[in-house]
């Protein structure tokens, strides 16, 4: 596969500057990145604030409809931003990423639902679909999921066990590429057909919905959906910086070289496999906490999440930001979903036509995605003017728009890994 | 028995047939009939006429017989004093009790048959069908009374199983006769019939016996008699192995017809990923378009050619190929060819193509599914050991699958096109070099792929139902059975697609068919990590 990737060979050039290269770490981000960052999240953080206190009348209202929709994006903003990691950065194309991320949702789900309590429309201790399917009591998965905090744990630890012993056997026995994306395909199609059962466990066909209360309070009122959405934005916020220090790192180098030149790093005496299983790992288990986060919000969790066109939709989100950059999977997720809003409300029949020619195009015609492009017009040069581009962070001498395998990038890196070892 | 309706009319018009050679037979010697037996039909009650005619019915002597064609013919006539009289064609009447030939007296009445008549008769007359001499009205007769036979008609079925000489109908016969029987108070009865029961193969006659063999929930055994529940149970193990090995060999069948089916749907696949390395997640869809090219023609036979309509199947098989192919040529003309080298890439972009054919398929079709019927020569089926029915479509399916096979196999081993494909797959450069055109052959090798696609989706139409989301659901399926069987080999797609038909209607009966898919799904991811080449890997030193 390698050898198939546009290379750019630069290879005598970087020798010159390998002396001068481990650079003073430059800032996590530009001075006019960083006050942009700010302004879209004070920005976004105004959003419920208005919606919350000003009256419905005021011109500054906003209504709670847009609040439920920015929280839903951002909950796929940060879906999106895991995937990134994996596939922007470490080149491991995960199809599968809606079971983590419905996983995550069915975790928070299952205290939601333990939350209504006796006020469905059966008055039970069981939750409606139990009660219809004739459970008598919980099946043992579902003990202590009474507690907040248990559910969380299950948040985390659901998708990132099932991720770390998936990745650990996959990545064992090196299987990469479209092997890997087929693989978690059929394991988020088998995950879906098994909770699309009855007798799994967790409402069939119609999952979880209904949902009364979260912690004490009423889940439809303004002000929880307002806190809600808080939560979501600052997770936002973290993980865009925690993931913009990961890759930054010299882990993150590593990250990169295994996109670019797998066996080059394996030769050099790396063992990728515990690389690629620790960004896989994180990946599923930010995109359980996505996934915990969106429920409450959107207020149902069912098997069609897990669908394999749900994940392949996840994977456009970043291919249309731009893959390999961080702020592209956020804006990717906020495009296409704001296009599928308007589209499905207004010209339902289009929106599959325009999904699709949204696939076709940004492969063709935008590899980098929007990020790219926006680059492309901007044609800066300074190491750090954008966020994250790998590309542009390694070397100043290649353009902006340098292809994903830049052969520098994974030198540099290991390189650089290589003599802080000896 | 989908339409009673139109089999009934049959029925009663064979019967009659029947009746009227049965009476010319019969005349000369007409017997008397029993005045019980006939008395009744002369009374204004209802019940009492159903009941008389219920036991001619069973009665099956040819005077009964010819009474209840006169009374369909409403030719039976009730004196005043209530004595039954038939009145022939020459306007005699004949006492059936008597065979006394008088003339009709003044004040009799018809006796008018009603519609709880007429059923009574149609009751009676199915039972009579039993021992019909053509053996096909025996079997039709013996199967109808398997779901609506009477206490009262269990003289006759004995005495049609004790002459009854064709297995078919035998077996039938035995298991209603045997229901019956087994109902009734006589002990020695109900053993009878458990002993005979031991030679069904019926899965029904399974919680027949088995509620006289074994106890309930509480422990009581609901035959009282120790000898009659040891006959049941001997039988019921007979039965039971023999129902076992027809189970067996009825899911060997369906295996190896769901063989077939992912074998079409995954051959295409075979090519274009196998051969090219192209991952078409637009594979479903051209499988898809295959079935709605099926649909297509045979709307057009329906309109212009009806006479020929049962062989629509025959001319959509090349209009399939062709229209699938062109299809994938223009794809990978306009879109793939600009991906090569990038599995990921042009895994998205066929997947947005995907998208872009289903809803234009939803556009000019609906979102509704679309009615392909199966031609005569294709539907219905032939029973086998006793209750496994192997379906014709499904034989047939089989049969095109492996000529398909073979077609490619020549095709590709055989022929230029198949040489230079090879040539391409094996080393482009080269080929390039001593002037294979290797544009035109990709071309050429991906329309191949959509091309088979297409025939597989001619066959899926014969199964399924033909809608927009038809090849969603194969897509995940046939990538599985190219990525077990080992890329780029022809031998491993087909031993990978038989070998996951068969596990999966093995497991289906043990683990129901949802979570039989799961196991077999997660036996693949894990048997993929072990043998990340598949079954058949190409032996090779390359590192990536």
């Amino acid at each position: 596969m390698d050898a198939s990737l546009p290379m750019t060979k630069e290879s005598s050039g970087m020798k010159t500057r390998t002396k001068s290269y481990a650079p003073p770490r430059p800032a996590l981000f530009s001075k006019p990145v960083w006050t942009g960052l700010v302004a879209t999240v004070i920005v976004l953080a105004l959003v419920p604030i208005l919606n919350v206190f000003v009256p419905p009348d005021s011109a500054l209202h906003v209504s709670s409809y847009a609040v439920a929709l920015l929280g839903k994006f951002m909950c796929y903003a940060i879906a999106a931003l895991a995937l990134d990691l994996v596939w922007g950065y470490t080149g491991i194309l995960s199809l599968g990423h809606g079971m983590f991320f419905a996983l995550g949702g069915y975790a928070h789900g299952m205290y939601l639902m333990r939350a209504i309590g006796r006020e469905g429309a059966y008055h039970s201790d069981l939750p409606d679909f139990m009660v219809f399917l004739d459970y008598k009591a919980y099946p043992w998965f579902w003990s202590f999921t009474e507690h907040w905090w248990y559910c969380m744990l299950l948040v985390v630890f659901v998708p990132g066990i099932l991720a770390f012993v998936f990745g650990y056997f996959a990545f064992r026995s090196r299987i990469k590429g479209v092997y890997f994306s087929i693989i978690t395909q059929a394991l988020t199609f088998a995950a879906m057909l098994l909770f699309f059962r009855n007798a799994t466990g967790f409402g069939g066909n119609n999952g979880f919905t209904d949902f009364k209360r979260i912690l004490g309070f009423p889940i439809t009122a303004g002000s929880t959906r307002a806190v809600l959405y808080l939560v979501t934005l600052a997770f936002l916020f973290a993980t865009l910086i925690g993931a913009r220090m990961l890759v930054r790192s010299k882990f993150g180098r590593v990250l990169t070289a295994v996109r670019d030149a797998e066996s080059r790093l394996m030769f050099v005496g790396y063992d990728q496999l515990w690389f690629k299983l620790f960004v896989w790992t994180l990946s599923a288990v930010l995109c359980g906490i996505a996934g915990a986060l969106y429920v409450p919000q959107v207020g149902i969790i069912n098997p069609g999440e897990m669908s394999p066109p749900n994940s392949i939709e996840m994977v456009i989100w970043v291919a249309t930001g731009g893959r390999g950059t961080l702020i592209g999977p956020i804006i990717g997720a906020g495009v296409v979903n704001g296009l599928k809003t308007f589209l499905t409300t207004t010209f339902p029949e289009v929106w599959l036509y325009a999904l699709g020619l949204v696939f076709v195009l940004v492969t063709l015609f935008l590899p980098q995605g929007i990020v790219g492009l926006f680059r492309k017009l901007m044609k800066k040069k300074t190491e750090d003017a954008f966020i994250g581009g790998p590309a542009a962070a390694a070397s100043s001498s290649t353009p902006p728009l340098a292809p994903l395998g830049d052969e520098t990038v994974a030198e540099a890196a290991v390189r650089d890994a290589v003599g802080s070892e000896s | 028995m989908k339409s009673p309706t139109p089999y009934r009319w049959i029925v009663r018009l064979r019967c009659l047939a029947l009746c009227v050679a049965w009476t010319m037979f019969a005349m000369p010697a007409m017997a008397a009939l029993d005045a019980d037996l006939v008395k009744p039909l002369g009374s204004d009650d209802s019940d009492q006429k159903v009941a008389a005619i219920a036991k001619l019915g069973t009665l099956a002597t040819p005077e009964a017989i010819a009474l209840l064609k006169a009374l369909r013919d409403e030719t039976v006539y009730v004196t005043a004093e209530g004595r039954v009289l038939v009145v022939d064609a020459d306007s005699n009447a004949v006492d059936p009790i008597t065979d006394e030939k008088l003339a009709l007296p003044d004040g009799s009445d018809n006796i008018v048959i009603n519609n709880r008549l007429r059923g009574a008769l149609d009751a009676a007359d199915s039972g009579l069908q039993l021992l019909s001499p053509e053996v096909a009205k025996r079997r039709a007769a013996a199967h109808a009374l398997e779901q609506e036979a009477d206490p009262a008609q269990l003289p006759l079925l004995q005495r049609a199983l004790a002459k009854e000489t064709d297995a078919e109908a035998r077996e039938s016969l035995v298991l209603t006769t045997s229901a019956l029987e087994l109902k009734s108070p006589d002990p020695a009865l109900r053993r009878t019939a458990a002993e005979r029961l031991s030679e069904s193969s019926s899965a029904s006659v399974r919680p027949l016996l088995a509620a006289l063999a074994e106890p309930d929930a509480q422990g009581h055994y609901a035959e009282p008699d120790p000898q009659v529940r040891s006959a049941a149970a001997i039988s019921l193990r007979a039965v039971n192995g023999r129902v076992t090995r027809a189970e067996y060999l009825g899911n060997a069948f369906y295996g190896i017809s769901l063989a077939s089916i992912l074998l079409l749907a995954a051959l295409g696949l075979a090519i274009t990923f196998g051969l090219m390395g192209i991952i078409n997640m637009a594979h479903g869809e051209l499988l898809m378009i295959g079935a709605y090219s099926t649909y297509l023609v045979q709307s057009v036979f329906r309109q212009f050619f009806p006479a020929a309509i049962e062989w629509y199947l025959l001319a959509a098989v090349p209009v399939a190929f062709i229209v699938a192919s062109l299809i994938g040529m223009a794809l990978e003309r306009s879109v793939i060819r600009w991906l090569y080298g990038r599995p990921l890439e042009t895994l998205l972009a066929t997947w947005g193509i995907s998208l872009i054919l289903q809803q234009a398929v939803r556009s000019l079709f609906g979102a509704q599914n679309v009615e392909v019927s199966n031609p005569a020569w294709m539907s219905g089926g032939i029973t086998i050991m006793g209750g496994v029915v192997v379906a014709w479509n499904r034989i047939m399916i089989i049969g095109f699958a492996a000529l398909v096979l073979l077609l490619v196999w020549i095709l590709l081993n055989r022929t230029r096109l198949g040489l230079f494909v090879r040539a391409v797959t094996q080393n482009r450069r080269m080929a390039d070099c001593v002037g294979v055109p290797t544009g035109r052959v990709d071309m050429l090798t991906f329309g191949l792929g959509s091309g088979i696609a297409g025939l597989g989706g001619v066959a899926l139409s014969q199964l399924g139902n033909v809608g927009p989301d038809l090849g969603q659901s194969y897509i995940v399926d046939s990538f599985m059975v190219v990525v077990l069987g080992g890329v780029g080999q022809l031998a491993g797609t087909v031993i990978a697609a038989i070998g996951l038909g068969e596990v999966n209607k093995f497991l289906e009966p043990v683990a129901g068919a949802v979570l039989g898919k799961i196991i077999i799904l997660v036996v693949i991811v894990l048997f993929i990590q072990k043998r990340p080449q598949g079954l058949f890997a190409l032996k090779g030193r390359s590192v990536d």
